[in-house]
C-alpha cells in the first residue's frame, strides 16, 4: 500500500473542513436572512446568533448593530477572517492545489471553478444577489461532495478528507446549539414564555433541516423534538450522532488498513456510543447547554488526537 | 526570413500540407472560437503558471496558439541525433570537471570558467553519481534559420521546465481536432511520463535495494511551475513532496507519512542547488532538507539533477560545447552552436561594443529572457547603459548575432500571421537515453518579436513530428 504524506493528509483534512464550513456558514446566513424578513424584532438577535454560531462574534464592533450588511462583509467577503466564506473557499482551493495529485480532475474542477467569483464582488452586489450567492456557495460544497462520492478512490486520502468534513459538521451543529440552546429549553424553564415556533424553526432552517424534520415529526415543533432531531437522529445527515457515526467509520477504516489504533479511536467510539444510548430527556435533565459545551470540548480533543496519531 | 510553412517561397512545404488544408477548411472565425474554447479548458483544468506579487490574476495562462508546428520524420531524425549527442557530451563534461578535469588540462575549456563559476559545486568533486549522470533531463533550446540550418541557442541541464505544456498542448489538440490526427500521422509524445519514471528508476542510489521510491520535490504552490510539478508526479504515480516533508536520519532520506517515516531513494528535485540543503549550501536559507547533501554523497539518495550540474549550461561554457563533442566523443557536432562572441576575450568584446546595435547580448548566468539586450530593438539610451555594464564586467556577457528565427503561422489579432518560434526538446538520461519526438515550441506572439519566453509575452504551440 502506498504511504500517504502527512502533509497531504493534513491538507485533505482541511480541504474537507473548509468546504464544509463554507456551506454551513451559507446555511446560517440564509436562516438570518429569512428571520430578518419576518414581522417582529428578531433581526438583530438572529444576526447575532449567526455571528456567534460561526465563531465570529468578536469580529463585530457593536453587537447591538449587527445587520445583514455587516454579516455580508464579515462572514462572506472578509479576507482577514479565516472563517469567512471567501477565505474558506480560497483556503480549500489552496489546500487542493497542494495535493493536486490526490484529487480527481472533477474534484479539482469543483474547487477551481469560479474561485475568484467572490473576490470580484463587492458587498453591495452580494447584498443585492444574496440568495443567489448563498446558493452558489452551497453548490460548491455539494459539487465537491458529489465528485468525492462518485470518483475518489476509497483509500486513506478519502478518509482524511471525510474526517475533516464530518468533524466540521458536528462542530458547526454543536456551536449552533450552543448559541441557540435557550430557544430549545422546555417551556417551563422560561419565565413568561414568549417564544413562538418561528424561533424554534429558525434552528431547523439554519441547518436545512426543516423538511426532514417535517417528514419525521409532522409539524410537532416542540423544543424537545427539535433538540432530539439535531443531536440524536440516526437518520438526519447533519445531526451530531450521524456525524460522529461517520467519524468513527473513517477512523475504523484507517485502523483496519494501517493495523493500529490510537486514543482518537477510543474517544470517537466512546462518544458515538454515548450519543446512541442517551435519550433527549436525559440530556435535558443534566442540562442541554452543559451537554453541548461538553461535546464541543470532546470534539476539539478528538481533533487533536487525530492530528497526533497520524502526524498531521 | 524563413517560414516553416512556406519555406522561402509562396507554396506549402510538404510537412505542412495537412495544416494548410485544415486552416483553409476551418476558417479564421472558427479558429478564433476554438482558440477561446481551448483557453477556457486550460483555465478550468488549472494549467497555469503562478505570478505572485505583481497584482492582477496570480495564476496566468500561457497563451496557446492553435496552429501546430511541424517537423518531417527526416528533419526530426537529424535533430534527434544532434540532441542525443549533446545530452551525452554535457554529462561527459560534468563528470570530467568533477573528476580529472582532462578538458581543462588540455586547455580546451579555460579552467577559471569552470572553477570560478557560481554554479560549480566544489563539494561534488570526486562524487560518483549513479550511472555517472548529472543532468537527467536535458532541455536543449534550438532555433531554425533556414531549410537545413538548426542551431542550439542554449542548454538547460538543471531543471528545464515546460514539458507539461508539451503534453497538455497535444492532449488538447487531440481532444478538439481529432480529425487532424487521423491515420496516426503524428508521432505520439505521451510516453514522456513513463520514460521519465524509468529514467529515475535507473539511477537509484547504491543504498536502494529493490524497487526505488521516487518523489518529485517542489518549492510549493507559489512556485511558477507548480502545476508542472504536480502534473509530472501525478502522471508518474509518485509523491509530490516539499522540503518540509523530508528529513535525514541514519544516512537515508525519509518522508513523513501518516504511518510514520518512509525511505526515499530518488528525488527529482525542482528546486535550485542553493535551496537543497542549508548545511551544505546556504546557511541563511530556511528552505531545504538539512543533511541531504551528505546522504547524496554517500550514495544514500539520488538527486536529479545532481548538484552542480548547472556549470554545464552556463552561457559562456555553452560556447565550448562543439569543442567538447570533438574532445570527448571524437565526433563532429551534428547541431551547430549560434556563433557567439565571448566578451571575456578582448577582441570579441571590442567587436560586440562596436556592433552593439546589431547583436543580442546576454548575461552569462541569466535565464528566462531577463537581462538581455536585443541591439536592433533597444533604444540608444539602453544600448549605452548596457555597453557600460559590458565594459565593467566583460566576462559576465556573451553576444550573438540577431538571428532571424524561423516563423510559423499563428493566430493574431489581425488574422493569421507569421510569428517567430524556437524548440525545446527534453532528452532523458539514465542508463539509457530517451527522447520523445518533438518538444515544446515557444512562439513570440507579438508581431516581429524575437523573445519567446513566457515571462515576456511568449506563447506555446503543439509540436508535431510526422510519422515517416
Amino acid at each position: 500500500m502506498r504511504m500517504l504524506l502527512s502533509r497531504t493528509a493534513g491538507n485533505l483534512f482541511w480541504l474537507g473542513r473548509y468546504v464544509e464550513r463554507a456551506g454551513s456558514t451559507a446555511r446560517l446566513i440564509e436562516m438570518g436572512h429569512r428571520m430578518a424578513m419576518l414581522p417582529g424584532a428578531y433581526s438583530t438577535e438572529e444576526w447575532n446568533s449567526v455571528a456567534a454560531a460561526s465563531g465570529c462574534l468578536h469580529l463585530f464592533d457593536d453587537e447591538a448593530k449587527i445587520n445583514d450588511a455587516a454579516i455580508i462583509r464579515t462572514l462572506i467577503l472578509d479576507r482577514e477572517n479565516p472563517s469567512s466564506i471567501r477565505s474558506c473557499l480560497e483556503a480549500a482551493r489552496t489546500n487542493g492545489r497542494a495535493v493536486r495529485t490526490s484529487l480527481t480532475m472533477e474534484m479539482w474542477e469543483a474547487l477551481n471553478d469560479g474561485w475568484r467569483k467572490l473576490e470580484l464582488m463587492d458587498a453591495a452586489q452580494v447584498q443585492r444577489e444574496l440568495p443567489g450567492v448563498l446558493d452558489w456557495v452551497k453548490q460548491r460544497s455539494s459539487m465537491l461532495r458529489g465528485t468525492v462520492d462518485s470518483g475518489m478512490l476509497r483509500n486513506d486520502s478519502y478518509d482524511f478528507l471525510r474526517l475533516g468534513a464530518h468533524i466540521e459538521r458536528a462542530d458547526m451543529m454543536l456551536r449552533l446549539l450552543d448559541v441557540k440552546y435557550f430557544v430549545l429549553l422546555p417551556e417551563t424553564d422560561v419565565i413568561g414564555g414568549g417564544r413562538d415556533h418561528h424561533q424554534w424553526t429558525s434552528v431547523l432552517h439554519a441547518t436545512s433541516a426543516i423538511r426532514a424534520f417535517h417528514h419525521i415529526y409532522r409539524g410537532d415543533y416542540s423544543p424537545g423534538k427539535i433538540a432530539e432531531f439535531l443531536l440524536l437522529s440516526p437518520a438526519f445527515p447533519r445531526s451530531v450522532l450521524y456525524s460522529y457515526d461517520l467519524i468513527l467509520t473513517h477512523l475504523d477504516r484507517l485502523a483496519n488498513s494501517y493495523g493500529d489504533r490510537h486514543d482518537c479511536h477510543e474517544t470517537a467510539a466512546r462518544t458515538t456510543e454515548e450519543l446512541r444510548r442517551l435519550g433527549i430527556n436525559e440530556i435535558f435533565r443534566t442540562g442541554l447547554h452543559e451537554f453541548v459545551q461538553d461535546m464541543i470540548r470532546t470534539t476539539r480533543k478528538l481533533t487533536a488526537e487525530i492530528f497526533r496519531a497520524y502526524h498531521l | 526570413m524563413y517560414d516553416e510553412m512556406s519555406g522561402s517561397g509562396d507554396g506549402t512545404r510538404p510537412p505542412y500540407a495537412r495544416i494548410a488544408e485544415w486552416i483553409e477548411h476551418t476558417g479564421l472565425d472558427q479558429l478564433r472560437q476554438r482558440s477561446a474554447e481551448a483557453e477556457a479548458i486550460f483555465r478550468r483544468i488549472g494549467i497555469t503558471f503562478a505570478v505572485y506579487g505583481e497584482g492582477g490574476d496570480p495564476e496566468r495562462l500561457i497563451p496557446f496558439d492553435l496552429i501546430p508546428r511541424v517537423f518531417s520524420a527526416v528533419e526530426w531524425a537529424r535533430l534527434e541525433r544532434g540532441i542525443r549527442q549533446r545530452a551525452r557530451v554535457l554529462n561527459a563534461f560534468l563528470y570530467d570537471v568533477y573528476h580529472r578535469g582532462e578538458i581543462l588540462k588540455a586547455g580546451i575549456v579555460p579552467a577559471n570558467l569552470v572553477y570560478q563559476n557560481a554554479a560549480f559545486v566544489p563539494a561534488m568533486i570526486g562524487v560518483e553519481p549513479p550511472g555517472r549522470v548529472y543532468s537527467h533531463i536535458v532541455g536543449i533550446d534550438i532555433v531554425r534559420t533556414g531549410e537545413e540550418s538548426f542551431q542550439v541557442l542554449e542548454d538547460n541541464c538543471r531543471t528545464p521546465s515546460g514539458v507539461s505544456y508539451m503534453l497538455e498542448n497535444r492532449e488538447i489538440m487531440m481532444r478538439m481536432f481529432p480529425g487532424l490526427f487521423a491515420g496516426g500521422a503524428v508521432q505520439p509524445v505521451d510516453d514522456y511520463p513513463d520514460d521519465l519514471r524509468r529514467t529515475l528508476q535507473e539511477v537509484a542510489p547504491p543504498a536502494c535495494k529493490g524497487d526505488p521510491t521516487i518523489v518529485v520535490l517542489t518549492p510549493g504552490i507559489y512556485n511558477s511551475a507548480y502545476y508542472e510539478h504536480s502534473f509530472l508526479a501525478d502522471l508518474m504515480g509518485v509523491d509530490l513532496v516539499e522540503a518540509g516533508d523530508l528529513f535525514v536520519d541514519e544516512g537515508r532520506v525519509w518522508m513523513r507519512t501518516t504511518r510514520g517515516p518512509q525511505i526515499v531513494d530518488v528525488i527529482y528535485r525542482r528546486i535550485d542547488d542553493d535551496y537543497l540543503d542549508p548545511l551544505a549550501f546556504r546557511p541563511d536559507s530556511m528552505l531545504g532538507v538539512p543533511g541531504i547533501f551528505e546522504v547524496y554523497r554517500a550514495g544514500g539518495v539520488t538527486l536529479c539533477s545532481a548538484p552542480g550540474a548547472g556549470v554545464a549550461d552556463d552561457k559562456a561554457v555553452y560556447t565550448y560545447v562543439p569543442e567538447m563533442i570533438r574532445f570527448y566523443l571524437g565526433e563532429t557536432p551534428i547541431l551547430e552552436n549560434v556563433p557567439t562572441w565571448r566578451c571575456a576575450q578582448p577582441d570579441d568584446c571590442a567587436h560586440v561594443l562596436s556592433h552593439i546595435d546589431e547583436v543580442v547580448v546576454k548575461e552569462v548566468h541569466g535565464s528566462g529572457g531577463y537581462g538581455m539586450l536585443i541591439g536592433p530593438k533597444a533604444s540608444e539610451k539602453e544600448r549605452v547603459a548596457y555597453a557600460e555594464r559590458i565594459r565593467k564586467h566583460p566576462a559576465e556577457f556573451i553576444a550573438q548575432p540577431t538571428l532571424q528565427l524561423s516563423t510559423v503561422p499563428s493566430l493574431g489579432p489581425k488574422g493569421i500571421g507569421k510569428r517567430h518560434v524556437d524548440l525545446r526538446p527534453y532528452c532523458l538520461v539514465g542508463k539509457q537515453m530517451r527522447l520523445v519526438p518533438g518538444g515544446l515550441t515557444r512562439v513570440a506572439l507579438r508581431e516581429g518579436s524575437l523573445v519567446v519566453n513566457s515571462s515576456q509575452g511568449g506563447g506555446v504551440k503543439d509540436t508535431w513530428v510526422l510519422s515517416s
